[in-house]
């Protein structure tokens, strides 16, 4: 009994230290010594989940669940568009998705390598039912730690401007 | 083991004496079974589906309003009114602590009496819903939209205000009376003085038709009588108003006694638009006067008081037809109107029978001239001119009456704990049930409009003592639910209600639940510390003030770490809810706030002033559990000593 509290206690200051990058220099010696123990725990754990993280992978032909069935998107960029869903942005999801890194969720930045449009407006428009019925959203919010995409009520319009700010990134 | 045996033996025998019970119940009461059976349906809201009206049931001492639905009794919200609420941090955030000022500075409690909801043509528009603080005179109005508190205003020269609030059939009006009357304006004089000297204050205060914002019109200065219930004219009558009066002997002290010596006393009908035009032509006298009026503001979610300085008065002597006395037994409590208008209703507390004047009668007299003296120049009609009909119940202690739209009128009575259905007109009673007890006000729900929704009428009783699972000397008052869509009134149903009702008020839900706002949109919030996006989130000193720009969304404040907070400074937390989702608030509270925490819609700014007191990393959190990370929802405040040089700065996931 005794072990296994103190195996789990590891685990989890293991787990902690992950998150806490900055802190390991000063803690070094504290934590070094934890980690050699039990190295092959975790390890073990995170092979059960695919090789690529679901936010790495590419699934351009996906295209989510919710009210987009199919986007046409015209070659040129239309600016106006753009700046507009970058207003909306500021306003409505920069609070969790920083524009070039991992925050409360995934970054913008290149999101068109990776997913359709249609997934990228369905999983702003409709994101209650896109991490319950679409396998790859489902996944995404295991990824990023169960914090839910917030629904921010945009309109289909909104979400179009969003995601024409994303073709500038 | 001798224990265990007389504890089998006692079960046994228990066993025994239950099951022969209960066969007996199932043996001879198929009817009333089937009966009981029926009236659960009646009141059974299946999970998931909704009531088919709306109750707000006024808090009394809470100084709130509460809604319920109707027929399942469920509580669905305490709307903060008059009273502090930690709950959302009403009265206790910047933004509310206005609404609570009066002229005797900040007041965070009173006692709440009596709503009514808006009406257009007589009939409920479901747009706001006004109820008065009795203690320090206030009305209130609250928005039907959002059910939050949006105006509240004071009433000057007057004291236990109770014969209020009631509306005009066209919302022109919320109405204001005095229940004791005073010296006005108020001066340092011998209570033995009262007789002659003392006035009694009918406020008329406007109602703003587009935004609902009020303002006090006209008092009319009337004797120094006790003004207890009040309803306005409607259909036909409409245009006038009546009051109850009790204490016509102006005693001022024990009153138990010396109030009830008059065989009669009276109902005051007031013909308001002729004091409109009265007023309208620039009559009436200017007073110096001091009250707040006090307006939240749903742009900038922020309430602003003003203290108003002067009042109209108008003496009622001197605008002739525009009132008179009805002579009404015996200290008459409720004033109600029919909804055709024709006929007002003054329950004698101390009499037997209820007393119905006619509105035709009246106009009548007035015509005829036909008087029984006077009281203060005011004209006293004769009673047997005015009268309609007496309803000759065998009920004690008669109340308030509601009615069904079809002709009945339900009156309640306190001493003999029932509800008495009776027909206008015949004054014949159809029907009478008993309450659980000592009933007040009952509420049809449209009841006291031109277009009742006659289907439940819901008793507020005053004392509950063995209704419910006892909860020490204290306990919720109780209500009874009756069906009256038949002859027979039926009593379906039972429930706790909380603080102390009075009156209510009553809709069908569709009035409301479709309009029902849900969220507050970020891109119209103007609030002057709000940030629409967490990119403007910063920390300002200046001088001993901080000013911390906050957002919040699922499950993070930006910024969650503070440094350069000193002792003695005092930080104001200005947080903005940046989800714009239905029914996602977020909340916060911080370690060794004096107030009380926040709660915060979608799209909302609300702000806590929070003054560190002691050296040290101090934690905040958000109080409301909004996600499977909410436990990850915190930050912390580095407090440094006064003197510290520590510069303010500010982050989140650095």
């Amino acid at each position: 009994m005794k072990i296994r509290s103190k195996s789990v206690t590891i685990i989890f200051s293991l787990l902690l230290m992950a998150c806490g990058g900055k802190e390991e220099k000063k803690q070094e010696g504290f934590s070094v010594d934890r980690t050699k123990t039990t190295t092959e725990k975790p390890v073990e754990a995170t092979p059960a989940v695919s090789a690529t993280p679901p936010s790495e992978r590419v699934a351009l032909n996906n295209k989510g669940v919710g009210p987009i069935k199919s986007i046409t998107l015209d070659a040129e960029i239309d600016q106006a568009m753009a700046k507009e869903g970058e207003e909306i942005y500021g306003r409505m999801c920069l609070a969790c998705h920083k524009v070039d890194k991992k925050f409360i969720g995934p970054a913008p930045i290149g999101v068109l390598e990776r997913r359709s449009p249609e997934w990228v407006m369905n999983m702003i428009l409709n994101p209650e039912v896109m991490v319950k019925q679409d396998p790859l959203a489902k996944e995404l919010l295991g990824e990023f730690n169960g914090a839910p995409m917030a629904n921010q009520g945009l309109t289909e319009e909104q979400a179009r401007a969003v995601l024409e700010y994303f073709r500038t990134l | 083991m001798k224990k265990y045996s007389h504890f089998s033996t006692t079960l046994l025998v228990l066993t025994l004496i239950f099951s022969s019970c209960g066969n007996q119940g199932k043996g001879n009461s198929a009817s009333s079974g089937a009966l009981s059976s029926n009236n659960a349906e009646k009141v059974y809201v299946a999970p998931g589906e909704h009531d088919d009206f709306y109750a707000f049931m006024s808090g009394g001492y809470s100084g709130n309003l509460t809604v319920y639905g109707l027929p399942s009794g469920r509580m669905f919200k305490e709307i903060p009114v008059f009273s502090q609420f930690a709950t959302s941090g009403y009265g206790y955030s910047e933004e509310t602590k206005p609404m609570l000022n009066t002229s005797f500075g900040f007041v965070p409690w009173d006692d709440s009496h009596h709503p009514d909801i808006s009406q257009t043509n007589g009939e409920l528009d479901g747009r706001w819903i006004f109820i008065n603080g009795n203690n320090t005179p206030r009305i209130a109005r609250i928005s039907l939209t959002t059910f939050e508190t949006e105006e509240i205003i004071e009433v000057p020269n007057s004291a236990g205000n109770h014969s209020s609030s009631f509306i005009t059939e066209n919302t022109e009006y919320v109405v204001a009376g005095t229940r004791f009357s005073v010296p006005v304006p108020q001066q340092d004089m011998p209570i033995k003085e009262y007789k002659g000297n003392f006035k009694g204050a009918l406020s008329f205060i406007s109602v703003d038709p587009e935004h609902g914002h009020m303002s006090l019109e006209f008092q009319i200065l009337m004797p120094g009588f006790n003004y207890d219930l009040s309803h306005p004219g409607r259909g036909k009558s409409h245009g006038w108003f009546f009051f109850t009066t009790y204490n016509t002997e102006e005693a001022n002290s024990l009153l138990e006694v010396n109030a009830s010596q008059n065989d009669k006393d009276f109902i005051a009908a007031i013909n308001w638009k002729k004091i409109e035009e009265y007023v309208n032509a620039g009559g009436g006298t200017k007073m110096p006067a001091n009250y707040a009026h006090n307006v939240y503001d749903e742009g900038t979610h922020t309430a602003t008081s003003t203290m108003k300085k002067e009042v109209l008065t108008v003496d009622p002597t001197k605008i002739p037809g525009a009132v008179y006395f009805l002579p009404t037994p015996k200290s008459p409590h409720g004033c109600d109107v029919d909804p055709t208008g024709q006929y007002i209703i003054g329950n004698g507390k101390l009499s037997a029978d209820l007393t119905v004047h006619s509105f035709d009668k009246m106009l009548a007299a007035i015509e005829g001239k036909k008087f029984d003296g006077e009281a203060y120049g005011i004209p006293i009609l004769k009673f047997e001119d005015v009268l309609a009909g007496q309803v000759k119940s065998g009920g004690l202690g008669p109340l308030h009456t509601e009615f069904d739209g079809q002709g009945n009128a339900f009156t309640t009575f306190f001493i003999s704990s029932e509800v008495v259905k009776w027909k206008l007109g015949t004054w014949e009673v159809i029907d009478r049930k008993p309450t659980y007890y000592s009933v007040g006000h009952l509420m049809i729900p449209g009841g006291n409009s031109r277009k009742p929704f006659g289907k439940y009428v819901v008793a507020m009783n005053k004392i509950t003592k063995d209704r419910y699972l006892p909860t020490g000397p204290e306990m919720e008052h109780s209500a009874q639910l009756y069906d009256i869509s038949g002859d027979k009134m039926e009593l379906i149903y039972d429930f706790p209600t909380h603080g102390e009702p009075h009156y209510a008020a009553g809709c069908p839900a569709e009035l409301l639940a479709p309009k029902s706002k849900k969220i507050y949109r970020l891109d119209e919030n103007k609030h002057p510390f709000g940030i629409t996006t967490p990119t403007d989130a910063k920390v300002v000193r200046e001088g001993n003030e901080v000013h911390v720009y906050m957002s919040t969304i699922r499950s993070h404040f930006t910024p969650d770490n503070i440094e350069g907070i000193k002792v003695g400074d005092k930080v104001y937390f200005h947080i903005t809810n940046h989800e714009q989702d239905f029914d996602v608030p977020h909340g916060f509270a911080i370690i060794g706030q004096n107030t009380s925490e926040l709660l915060i819609m979608p799209g909302q700014t609300k702000t806590s002033v929070w003054e560190p007191k002691q050296v040290g990393v101090w934690p905040f959190y958000c109080t409301d559990f909004c996600s499977a990370l909410h436990q990850e929802m915190q930050g912390y405040v580095r407090v440094s000593p006064a003197n510290s040089k520590i510069e303010i700065s500010w982050s989140l996931g650095e």
